[in-house]
């Protein structure tokens, strides 16, 4: 870990200004911040902790839903009665990822901007396009198990380890962010970003931009729903792959489908089109698998994760088939449903 | 002993758990002194080379920052290979820290930064810079394999294996029944919660106090004044509490070269503890490639067993495993052929991981019955009772007691093994597949020559020492409960002394050994304090006891009383004011007997079941269900040995499962390198284990009558879910971890 200089945020202003110069690094809970600082993949000159600042309620807003402040810890968020209620599909999420004391610690906007968990980028005496670009991306022909099946590139093949963001994503939240250039909200779909050739940047955030809050559609889909993770042990795991799937129906036949996807890509990965096809379509086995070989259409292995295409295929469908039937996945429960 | 026993074979919780889980005990890392300098190991980036240049000016010009040592400025120590030889070490040229320019493995330690503080010295060692040459490497076995070889020298306690019997071969060939396959498990790293670590005290004129992170306190204080040339007076360490170890404590580690060569040439005290990235870097479970090929007979008689290996090692040191003789041992069979090759990667010697060898080998043999009960359309028991063996039969010596077959009875029956039907995928549950497996485990007793010292003053304490360790098993607890017995005492009253190097020579705690020795060295210490005692008693004047044989007391409530009169008693105080001392002190060592090794073996054994569920669809195996039913002679304590194998028992889970170390073959690196991509089981992944202990008596496997349970809980185990994977899902996984890729 490298010295660096400790600055306590009096505003947003101030901490905007301050995360405008790029060897600054915005602190909330820490809890991914912290380990790369100490295993020297990040290493500012200033770290600005911006813990208090008052970005800790969760509000209703006009339209009906919920806006969530960038300070609200996982574990609040996630046992909060209205997110409970109303967007159990989210809570699910959270619960499904880290551990009790991680989740106590992180914060809803540190949670959208956590880094991979590839190998690579983590060991600083290997090449990673994501540290150091222009290095390589030994993981193209190393070990591979964990990386991306989809929108990856030749620079990268990096997955977004969160399961919060996939809920989000299937949710279609809003990000409120606020820069030196003012504030402006960004899709949740807009917010991450894929690999292309500059896997050095994860998200759209603009320099100095900081994320202030996630806002949540009226519609949480709190009828049917699931989030299902699979993963290499039950707990404490991230995902190989993980299913936020999310229905409303009407008479046996899904109205509208949500459908997003965690541990397969650079991004939570939304299709749009996949949801589409389900439509109007029965909730049979047979729509759902139609709808994960459209969201599979262009997915491409590697020499050890080539099996995670199968496997999210089938996990599509038992995930639809969870929501589609109102059992969702519990995250406490010993075993997949 | 004529005392009745009130805590021997009770289910005492650890005398330690109190300062355990207050914090009050301290580990190696957590001892400090009086101008603690701290230092940060720098571990290479390359797999095979040399070290160019090391760039340390911007390190040692942070403020802070006391030294920076590298190859090129380290103290001068010993330069024969031998004086690095510790008590554990495999033949070989052992790994000399900072010895030169060249580079063994990657993740080898480079250069030590030592600092004022531990933020200080992480800071500048992130500011090292160093330049490689680099070489090919190779750390792949398979590619080695074509090289592989049969060790030129044994490891010491590591028997090679026996010459062929019979023609396995030719029986193979005749025999109708076959099964062959080849067995693999992933590499695994031990990951005990406490990192390696040792803080070592300048105690001025050269004298050295260090408190290490090792199996064993005499290993390291011998290493030491072995390595650095400094007389065994001046060097003292110590190992309280060990957080666990699995084996990676055994061998000393580059740590406590590093600190106590600082703390030479600085003249102060310094600690230098290893992250878990670096303990991911050394110390592993070798990838072992297995072939067993059994023939049998129509009644599933064993006609033919050959079992082949080639286990990875390093390039400097032939680390060996007994791997292969269990499948010549555990079953009557005529025709036997085993082999045991190494071949060299550029990676760390790898280390004994909790049973090294038996885990390995005894996962491919019982794997490959449950191939063949299947062929020979038999009951997985069945067929192991179909060639069930009362002696050793690579040795042709009797077991000193060997309650297997009870093993199998009580573990069936606690299992439901009744449930299973004996057609693979025929039992479902909702989603999921149903399956049960079983195999058996076997570890070897043994008795290890270990001295004990016990001391007895007037007002009825006692205290009980040797330089054994406890690295989370209950040594202490069990020494405390052999010694109340001796003399009648509470728990409270007995203080156990052991973890330092000063106290009676004893081995590292490792091999499931220590129980039964440094217990033994106990009681036979007591006894021998018992006789003294009563000769004092013997010896007062107009002695209630003047004619009273040792066999003839009972020592309790402070007294000794004549057991078929309790009026005639003298009490502790009384013998030993009569014998003019203030205390009786004996010390007395246990040691195998020779005459019993000639005739006799001694085993422990397992029979291990397992229920497992898999989700058809999405290959997720849970295994709701585990029983070990274990034969292991005398239980001293039923809730510590109960710990023990659970312990191993998810340590065989997570074998079966999860664990896997994976290697960058291309950087020669092993890339997983911490507790949230190395999979060990979660609480989320362990179910129901059901650990029960078979009666076994035994009174040759030691004095106590203990053969030891440290190990015996993982041996099979991996077979028994694998082979419960198999009768789920139809599916034979011979290569570990079942990960759920394997089965969809």
């Amino acid at each position: 870990m490298n010295n660096f200089e400790y600055l306590r945020a009096e505003s947003l202003g101030q901490a905007a200004a301050a995360a405008a110069d790029p060897a600054t690094k915005i602190i909330a809970g820490g809890t991914n911040l912290l380990d790369l600082m100490k295993y020297n993949v990040e290493r500012p000159s200033r770290v600005v902790d911006i813990t208090r600042l008052p970005l800790k309620d969760i509000a209703e807003t006009e339209a009906g839903g919920l806006r969530i402040g960038a300070l609200v810890p996982n574990s609040d968020l996630a046992y909060d009665e209205r997110i409970k209620a109303r967007y159990p599909l989210l809570s699910s999420a959270i619960l499904a990822g880290a551990s009790p004391q991680l989740r106590n610690s992180a914060s809803t906007g540190g949670n959208l901007l956590q880094r991979t968990r590839c190998y690579y980028f983590y060991d600083t005496a290997t090449p990673c396009n994501k540290r150091e670009p222009g290095t390589g991306c030994p993981a193209v022909h190393g070990q591979n198990r964990i990386h991306a099946i989809l929108g990856t590139s030749q620079h990268c093949i990096a997955t977004h380890p969160s399961d919060m963001c996939v809920a989000l994503a299937a949710l279609a939240a809003t990000v409120h962010v606020t820069g030196p250039n003012g504030s402006r909200d960004i899709a949740f779909g807009d917010f991450h970003r894929l690999p292309g050739d500059a896997p050095e940047i994860d998200t759209t955030l603009r320099p100095g931009e900081i994320v202030t809050a996630v806002e949540l559609p009226p519609e949480g889909f709190a009828a049917n729903h699931t989030y299902l993770k699979l993963r290499d042990r039950l707990s404490y795991a991230f995902a190989l792959v993980s299913v936020a799937a999310a229905l409303r129906q009407e008479g046996g036949r899904v109205v509208e489908a949500r459908l997003a996807l965690g541990g397969v890509a650079h991004k939570p990965w939304r299709d749009e089109a996949a949801e589409a096809m389900l439509a109007g379509k029965p909730a049979s086995p047979e729509s759902f698998a139609a709808a994960a070989d459209h969201l599979l259409r262009d997915a491409k292995g590697h020499e050890h994760n080539a099996f995670k295409i199968e496997l999210a295929r089938r996990a599509i469908v038992r995930a639809l088939g969870q929501a589609a039937a109102g059992t969702p996945q519990s995250q406490t429960d010993k075993r997949i449903r | 002993m004529p005392s009745a026993e009130h805590h021997i074979g009770a289910p005492r919780s650890r005398i330690d758990g109190p300062a355990k889980v207050t914090g009050a005990a301290r580990y190696a890392a957590e001892h400090t002194a009086p101008d603690l300098a701290y230092g940060i190991v720098v571990s290479g980036a390359i797999a095979r080379g040399r070290i160019r240049s090391v760039y340390a000016a911007a390190a040692l010009a942070v403020p802070g920052v006391i030294q920076v040592f590298t190859h090129e400025n380290r103290r001068r120590t010993a330069w024969l290979d031998y004086s690095y030889k510790d008590d554990v070490a495999p033949p070989g040229a052992p790994f000399r820290p900072l010895y030169d320019a060249e580079i063994h493995y990657s993740g080898q330690p480079v250069a030590l930064v030592v600092a004022e503080d531990y933020e200080t010295a992480a800071y500048a060692a992130s500011l090292l810079a160093i330049d490689y040459e680099v070489a090919e490497h190779e750390t792949d076995l398979e590619a080695q394999r074509a090289y592989a070889y049969v060790p030129s020298k044994k490891r010491s306690g590591i028997p090679p294996p026996p010459s062929p019997r019979g023609d396995a071969e030719k029986a193979f060939g005749e025999a109708p029944l076959h099964v062959e396959g080849d067995y693999s498990h992933a590499i695994e790293h031990h990951n005990p919660m406490e990192p390696h670590a040792s803080t070592v005290i300048w105690e001025g004129d050269g004298k050295l106090t260090v408190h290490d992170k090792i199996q064993g306190s005499q290993n390291s204080q011998r290493y030491i004044t072995s390595v650095f040339g400094l007389k065994a007076d001046d060097v003292r360490v110590m190992n309280a509490y060990v957080g666990g170890a699995f084996g990676s404590g055994l061998r000393p580690h580059y740590q406590l070269f590093l600190a106590v060569m600082a703390a030479l040439e600085l003249e102060r005290s310094i600690k230098v503890v290893l992250t878990r990235d670096q303990m991911f870097t050394f110390s592993y479970r070798p990838h072992t490639l297995q072939t067993v090929r059994l023939a049998a007979d129509r009644s599933g008689a064993l006609r033919s067993i050959r079992h082949d290996a080639v286990a990875g090692t390093s390039r400097y040191e032939d680390y060996q495993e007994n791997v292969v003789n269990w499948s010549g041992m555990m079953y009557h069979c005529d025709n036997v052929a085993l082999t045991y090759t190494l071949a060299q990667i550029d990676t760390a010697t790898p280390a004994d991981m909790r049973a090294p060898g038996a885990t390995t080998g005894v996962f491919a043999l019982e794997i490959a019955m449950d191939e063949l009960a299947e062929r020979a359309a038999m009951d997985p028991i069945a067929l192991r009772l179909r060639n069930y063996s009362d002696e050793d039969e690579n040795q042709g010596k009797a077991y000193t007691s060997k309650e297997l077959r009870e093993c199998y009875r009580v573990g069936a029956e606690r299992i439901g093994w009744s449930r299973r039907s004996s057609v693979p995928r025929s039992t479902r549950e909702g989603r999921e597949l149903v399956g049960f497996g079983m195999a058996t485990g076997c570890w070897e007793a043994y008795l290890q020559k270990t001295a004990a010292r016990a001391t007895l003053t007037p007002d009825g304490k006692l205290e009980v020492a040797t330089a054994s360790s406890d690295i989370g098993t209950g040594t202490y607890t069990i020494l405390a409960q052999i010694g109340a017995d001796g003399f009648g005492l509470d728990l409270a009253d007995v203080s156990v002394r052991i973890a330092d190097s000063t106290l009676p020579t004893a081995p590292v705690q490792g091999g499931s050994w220590t129980a039964a020795s440094s217990g033994s060295a106990v009681q036979a210490a007591c006894q021998a304090v018992r006789e003294t005692l009563l000769g004092h008693a013997r010896g007062l004047h107009r002695s209630p006891l003047a004619n009273a044989g040792i066999e003839q007391v009972e020592f309790r409530d402070g007294r000794i009383t004549f057991a078929s009169d309790p009026a005639r008693f003298v009490t502790f105080a009384d013998a030993m004011r009569a014998g003019g001392v203030d205390k009786v002190e004996a010390e007395a060592t246990a040691a195998p007997s020779v005459v019993t090794a000639l005739r006799y073996v001694s085993y422990t054994h397992a029979a291990v079941f397992a229920e497992v569920r898999v989700d058809e669809e999405l290959g997720i195996v849970r295994a709701v269900r585990i029983v070990s039913a274990v034969a292991a002679g005398r239980i001293l304590n039923p809730k510590t040995a109960r710990s023990q194998i659970l312990g191993g028992g998810v340590m065989g889970l997570g074998m079966a499962l999860h664990e896997e170390t994976m290697m960058d073959h291309n950087l020669g690196r092993f890339m997983n390198h911490n507790l949230g991509e190395y999979h060990v089981p979660a609480n989320a992944d362990v179910h129901d284990i059901d650990v029960v202990f078979v009666e076994e008596h035994d009174d040759k496997v030691s004095p106590i009558g203990v053969k030891g349970l440290g190990e015996i809980g993982i041996v099979g185990t991996a077979a028994a879910i694998a082979n419960a994977v198999y009768n789920a899902t139809g599916k034979r996984i011979r290569d570990l971890p079942i990960t759920l890729d394997k089965l969809l």
